[in-house]
């Protein structure tokens, strides 16, 4: 098999790309969309460790499972907000954002 | 390091699609495109399930990430037509966080090939043993009163609330 060393650098790489996303990006739809690239690649870690650490135990699936509910209970919430700042100011820009600015 | 099977090739295109299509979300102008290099990238990671032996959890990533939170976010998309008037793709810190990027990139990298915090080298780089759960014993395991019953109800409530709280947050207050 494929050593676990390269499934995990493979999610590293996935959760970095993430990160420069939620930093970088100026619309909040492309920041939710990079959330969701980290949130699956610790999916992708939880899974490997599971497969190549305790495979006979059920809780790395469990644990991996729960972090898709957490995904779609985020993802709901966020593009709800999304399209409600939309309606209030007209734009979707993170820096557009300002109200509790001081 | 890596002998050619069908596993590892297996592997390779996976790992492309997963890393291609995330640098695709990261950098593509279009949002609409963006969401599709999400699937692409999600495709890669339903791939590494089935790899790993964990064929439910590569069907639900298919249902609920591609089927449902992908589409969701194509349709918010289309509702703020965000896609449009958008000059500058990145903030102004954008080489800052390029920098963030690539150096948890380094320091993870490092942590997991070289043994600079323990000794990695007792952590075998094959399965411990050849057997696996399988999906029968996560749906008993999710409602067995000794095991995750109750995560699975809380999780229950959480994505109920989340739901009423997306309908409340949404919900057009004018009328």
């Amino acid at each position: 098999m494929v050593p676990l060393s390269m499934y995990l650098l493979v999610a590293a790489g996935m959760f970095c790309i993430g990160v420069y996303g939620v930093l970088a990006r100026r619309n909040a739809v492309a920041i939710l969309m990079s959330v969701e690239l980290m949130l699956s690649a610790v999916n992708i870690n939880l899974i490997g460790f599971w497969r190549y650490g305790a495979p006979l135990q059920i809780a790395g699936q469990v644990f991996s499972a729960f972090v898709f509910v957490i995904a779609a209970a985020e993802a709901s919430v966020g593009l709800a907000i999304i399209i409600s700042i939309y309606r209030n100011r007209r734009s979707v820009t993170v820096e557009d954002v300002n109200l509790l600015k001081g | 390091m890596l002998e050619l099977n069908v596993q590892t090739i297996a592997f390779l295109i996976f790992a492309i699609l997963s890393l291609g299509g995330a640098l695709g979300v990261v950098t593509s102008r279009n949002l609409i495109h963006g969401a599709l290099y999400l699937i692409v990238s999600l495709f890669g990671g339903a791939g590494f399930f089935v790899l790993l032996s964990a064929p439910f959890i590569a069907v639900v990533q298919v249902l609920v990430y591609i089927g449902a939170i992908a589409i969701l976010i194509i349709f918010a998309v289309m509702l703020t037509r965000s896609m449009t008037g958008m000059r500058e793709l990145f903030n102004r810190q954008w080489w800052l966080s390029a920098i963030v990027g690539i150096l948890l990139f380094l320091l993870l990298a490092i942590a997991v090939i070289l043994p600079v915090w323990g000794a990695n080298g007792s952590k075998p780089n094959l399965p411990v043993a050849d057997q696996v759960a399988t999906t029968q014993d996560l749906g008993v395991a999710l409602v067995d009163g000794n095991q995750y019953v109750l995560p699975f109800e809380v999780a229950s409530l959480l994505l109920t609330g989340a739901m009423i709280g997306a309908i409340v947050i949404a919900r057009d207050t004018e009328d």
